[in-house]
Parts: C-alpha cells; structure tokens; sequence
C-alpha cells in the first residue's frame, strides 16, 4: 500500500505539471487554433527567471511575480511579433512559426541565464511527510494546490467575467464573435499572454522538485501536448484529466512494469486510447467543415 | 543583465582575437592542431571547460614561445553533443584544415563517431571522453584522458568490499555514459564478490525517480546503491533518496564531479561517494602527492581567468592537450604518425587526472591509484581513505 500510494504521489506532482502545460495549450488552441510548441519554454522562463532574480538578491515573492511578468511579456511578444504579422496564414504555418519561436527562446536562454541546472530551495522545507507510509515532499502539495487554483481562477475568469467570455465567444466562432464586437485579435493575444502565465508558475512551484535549465521545455512541450491529445485537443477539463493520467502512467509504469520501459508505456496507451477515440477521451468528435 | 553583458563582451573580444590571430598565422609559420567539442547543448558542462581550458593553455604556450618555434592555431567547433555534426566536423579538421593532432571529443558518441575519420587519415586522437570502448581494443591513432567508467566501477566495489557490502542496487542513467557505465559495473561486480540485487533506470531527462528508488527500497537485504550517471538525474536521484528516507550509503559515479552536483543535491549530498580525480580536492592534497602542484596550478589559472569554479572535465582536456605538446616536442616535427608513435611512449606524466603511462596495448595508461574516493561531508569533498 505504501508503494502505491508513492507512486500515486510521484504521478500526481509529475502530472500536475504536464496538466498546466496541456492547459496552456488548450487555451492558445482554442483562440486560435494554433497548438503552441513554445508552451514548454513559458515553463523555463518561469523557473529560470526565478532562479537567476533570487540569486541576484531578490526576495522570492517578488521574483516569482518578475518571472511570471516576464513570461507574459514574451507571450505578448510572442504573439505580437510572430503570430498577428502572419495571421490568415494556415494553422499549420502558425504551428511551425511556434516551434521556430521556442528553438529561438532555447537559444536566447543559453545566452541571457548559461547552460547548466539550477535549482530553487523549497517553499516550505525539505522535511518529507508521511501518508500511509508514502513519504512525500512539501513541494509536491505546492505543485498540487497550484494546478488547482489556476484551474479554479481560469474557470471564473472564463465563466464569470465578460472578457472571458471573449474568449470563449473567439473559440466558439471566431468569426460570429468578431461580428459582434469582440477584438478577436486581442482574445488571442490574450490566450498567449494567459498559457505564459500558467507556465511559468508550472516552472516555479516544480523547480524545487525537478529542478531546470535553459532545456527542459522540450521534453515538456512533448508531454504536455500528448496529455492534451489523450484528454481531448480543445478540453481543459480534458487536458487536466491527460496530464494526470501521463504522470500517473509513468509511474505506474516505472514501478510495477519495468523502469525502462517507463516513457513508451506511456506513449502507448495513449495511442490505443487514441486509436478507439480519435478525439481523446474527452474531445469533441471532429466535424468537417463543408 | 550584467552576465548577458559580459558574455556579449567576451564574444566580441573573442572574435577580434580570432581575427587577429587570422591574420598573424598567414604570416607566420604556425602548427594547426583541431578539436571538435560539446560546447553548447545537453553536454556543455564538459564541453565548456573543455574549450575554456584549450583556448587559455594554447594562448600561455605561444606567449611562452610555442612549440619547436612555432606558434600553435587552434581550431574548435561545436558540435553540440551530436554524433552527426561531429563527424562532419572531423571531416573538416582533416580535409580543409589540415590539422596535424586533435584533443576533443566530449562525449562517446561524438568520439565514436570521429574515429574512423581519424584512422583513416592517420591522425592521433586524444578523446576527452569516458567509456573504456574508446580504447578497448586498442586504434592506432586514439588515445583518452580520463578514467574509463570501468575503473570507476572497480574503484566504487574496492570501497564497498573494504565496507563488508556484497548486496547492492543499481539506478542507472539510459544516456550513454549511464548505459556504459552499467554493462561496465555488472561485468565487474563477480571480481569483488558483488550481488546486484536490483537493477533500474531512468531517463536523461526524467525529472523524478522515487518510483524506481521505492522499488529498490522494497528489495530485500540490499547494502548500498551505485547511481551511474551525468547531468542532472543523478542530482534528483540523489535529492529522492533522502525524500524516501534510504539509509544504506549511496555511490555516484565520477560523472558528477563537479561542485554543481552539490549544489543542485543541496543537504542531500551529505553522505556520497563518489570516485573522481585529485582535482576535486586540490587543496586538500598532502603536500608530497606528485600531482599537487599540477592540480593546483590548473585551478588557480582556470578559476582565476573564468571566474568558474574547476570541474575535473576541463582538467581532461588540459592533460590531453599537455600530452600532445610533450609528445610534439619529444617527436621534433609535425609529422602526426612521428607524434602519434610519441604520444604512445608517454611514461610518468603526471596530470589532473592522474600519473600516465601508456603503451602500445595501453592507451589510456591511468590505474585505479589515479581516482580518489570521496565523500561529500558539510557542502564539500573529502578524502576517503
């Protein structure tokens, strides 16, 4: 029981931080269509600014509100600079400009922060506690709480103010929305500016645990985009869901398989899932346009 | 800011360096010697001290007069740790540069991949890197300067012998340092009478192995842990053996020898061992030890022109070069198959990694006395004895 109830807690914090960076990608693809591979990056900007702003002497508070800060300038940069000068271009051309963007922010970073693995002290100690025998880090409650306050203020800004509903008006239908009256160009700002934010404090709260470098947002850029197909591309519920259930099967995986087998076990239940529902678990089923 | 600054500054230096030394080389007869390392990318820990450490030692030697006469022109790519673009690379160094010696390699996969392109042009090699596969069996023009993971494998189960363990675990890194290091361990393991009782991995990028360390936990009578590994698995593995509260000793391989390793493990690293080079511990050495002036005197140049703190990578590039020099100087010309037949005849030279003294079925020429074993006590390295 002790066992399961560590693996459990290895895939919950593994997971919650694939689940915010799936969320971001939710949110960029409903604005916009556009499946953002710079997403991981906003999760290096986040732990990297942090790391470097408190080693400068910084309070950690406040560095965490400049990294988040900065992370939703570069969002807001991101979009301005590459994505509005090509919009009516094919999602396909926008998804590419993304991938181009993080290979550009990977670089940036190695220049503006270095090359080697930085780590943040724990928010509230290193002393593990123990539930059922499973000893778990302060951390990872960090991380857990985290993920769930985001989810539950994304789902009052969507559903209690007007300006998120904006943004749900834009995802609906972009063009309806624009009739009338909805700056569909500033919704879709605004998404970008939204998922930078969230992956930055993605960054923040996992440092202490994971560790970063100027390199990680790939690898999570993977992860977190095969959470969003298994949960459903388009469903935040769904994205949460699929990041939850990757870390968990990984760990899983790891613990009760065979440890190097741990990342394509992962991969392929998430095809076979994806094999019998094409729109993840909980996706729409996809509807041609005619 | 101010490091962005800096770094900026360096590179414009750096280029006018370049340039002007560009232009001096036409004019002045110079000996070409390349290399082809991982200086950005998941392996720029080693090759950033390592291009570091060749740039300001080739720089002291022509101010000190070069080599037979001559001023030496390095050449240096980058090839980010990717097998392809460093065989690409060596191609370079042979065909357009016309290099007469190469000190690179980082990693094993760039060296293995460059290999073949230097024995077939006869030029000697001195590989940075550490898998034992780069000299065993022996080529004719490649040489390595640092401790081969087999070694430290021996050194680790010689400690743990001394201790009365014979049952252990492993937790392995699947890059390709961990994956070497482990086949290296389990071949060895019977010599000191050594038991692997349970044996995981984990990947270079996993950032949380306690499912793989609950699970060596749970296995009955084991007596230590060995962590094969680089970067910064071995930091986490390290960091979640503390958070499962493990209590039997746990060894790291010599491939986190470097300060950052205890930083980024931070109190958990109290209690490691690990093998690694009298590098690490310069300042602690005895002051009869042959090797303390060399080691002290890398450091105090390389912290003082860097501001870096020393690993013990940049240290192997610092032997692999120094080597070839002797060996250029004993040959007296720049003939690569004169230098190589030299290098092969290295005795008694003593560097950061050790004493060195290669032969024709030797090429590495260290013996386990060339590896200290540490202990991480109060943020710092001790010497087990």
């Amino acid at each position: 029981m002790a066992e399961f109830l560590q693996f459990c807690a290895s895939g919950l914090t593994v997971g919650a931080v694939y689940a915010l960076v799936a969320l971001g990608f939710t949110i960029i693809y409903n604005a916009s269509d556009v499946v953002n591979f710079a997403q991981g990056e906003f999760v290096m900007i986040g732990g990297m600014t942090t790391v470097f702003a408190t080693a400068a002497g910084v309070p950690l508070p406040i560095a965490v509100l400049i990294a988040i800060l900065a992370a939703m300038v570069i969002g807001l940069l991101l979009h301005r600079l590459a994505i509005e000068p090509a919009r009516g271009a094919s999602p396909v051309t926008l998804i590419i400009i993304t991938i181009g963007a993080s290979i550009f922010l990977r670089g940036l970073a190695q220049i503006v922060f270095d090359k080697q693995f930085h780590s943040l002290p724990a928010f509230s100690g290193d002393t593990p506690i123990n539930i059922g025998g499973a000893l778990v880090l302060p951390q990872s409650f960090w991380v857990l709480g985290g993920a769930v306050v985001i989810v539950i203020a994304l789902w009052a800004f969507f559903n209690r103010t007007v300006t998120g509903k904006a943004v749900l008006a834009t995802a609906a239908n972009r063009l309806a929305a624009r009739l009338v009256g909805i700056n569909t160009s500033f919704v879709i700002g605004l998404s970008f500016v939204l998922s930078a934010a969230i992956g930055a404090i993605a960054g923040i709260l996992v440092t202490p645990i994971t560790l970063t470098s100027y390199d990680i947002g790939t690898l999570l850029a993977l992860k977190g985009f095969a959470a969003a197909m298994l949960g459903g591309m388009g469903n935040p519920i769904g994205a949460i869901v699929g990041g939850l259930l990757v870390g968990l099967l990984e760990a899983f995986g790891a613990g009760y398989i065979s440890s190097t087998y741990k990342d394509a076990m992962a991969f392929i239940v998430i095809l076979g899932v994806l094999f019998v529902m094409p729109g993840g678990l909980l996706g729409r089923a996809s509807v041609e346009r005619v | 800011m101010a490091r962005f600054w800096n770094k900026i500054g360096r590179v414009a230096v750096t280029s006018v360096a370049v340039l002007a030394l560009g232009a001096a080389a036409h004019a002045a007869d110079t000996i070409k010697i390349g290399s082809s390392l991982s200086m950005t990318g998941p392996a720029s820990f080693l090759g950033d001290p390592e291009g570091k450490t060749l740039e300001m030692y080739v720089e002291d030697i022509n101010a000190n007069g070069g080599v037979n006469g001559k001023q030496l022109e390095l050449v240096i790519y980058d090839d980010a740790a990717d097998a392809n673009s460093a065989r690409t690379f060596a191609t370079r160094l042979v065909e357009d540069d016309g290099v007469i010696a190469v000190v690179g390699g980082s990693t094993t996969g760039a060296t293995m991949a460059m290999v073949p392109v230097f024995e077939d042009a006869g030029i000697p090699f001195i590989s940075l890197a550490g898998a034992v596969v780069i000299i065993d069996p022996v080529k004719e023009f490649v040489f390595k300067t640092p401790h081969t993971d087999r070694m430290a494998c021996e050194k680790i189960f010689e400690d743990m012998q001394k201790n009365g363990i014979s049952k252990i675990g492993m937790i392995s890194g699947t890059g390709g340092f961990g994956k070497s290091m482990r086949g290296q361990c389990m071949d060895v393991a019977g010599n000191y009478g050594i038991e692997i009782l349970a044996d995981e991995t984990y990947g270079p990028k996993d950032a949380d192995m306690t499912p793989q360390l609950t699970k060596i936990k749970g296995t009955d009578g084991i007596q230590a842990v060995v962590n094969p590994g680089f970067g910064q698995g071995p930091a986490i593995v390290t960091r979640n053996y503390r958070q499962l509260g493990i209590d039997v000793p746990l060894y790291q391989s010599h491939g986190v020898a470097s300060k950052s390793f205890i930083d980024l493990a931070g109190e958990a690293a109290e209690g490691v061992r690990l093998p690694a080079a009298a590098l690490l511990v310069a300042d602690k050495l005895p002051d009869d030890d042959p090797q303390k002036p060399v080691v002290t005197g890398y450091k105090t140049k390389y912290e003082e022109t860097t501001g870096e703190p020393v690993s013990t990578f940049g240290g192997h590039a610092y032997d692999g070069l120094m080597i070839l020099v002797e060996a250029m100087k004993r040959a007296g010309s720049e003939d690569p198959a004169a230098i190589r037949d030299e290098i092969e005849k290295t005795q008694g030279f003593i560097g950061t990694g050790g004493t060195v003294n290669m032969s024709a079925e030797d090429h590495l020429g260290l013996d386990l006395s060339a590896f200290k074993m540490l202990e991480i006590k109060d943020g710092d390295w001790t010497i087990v004895n």
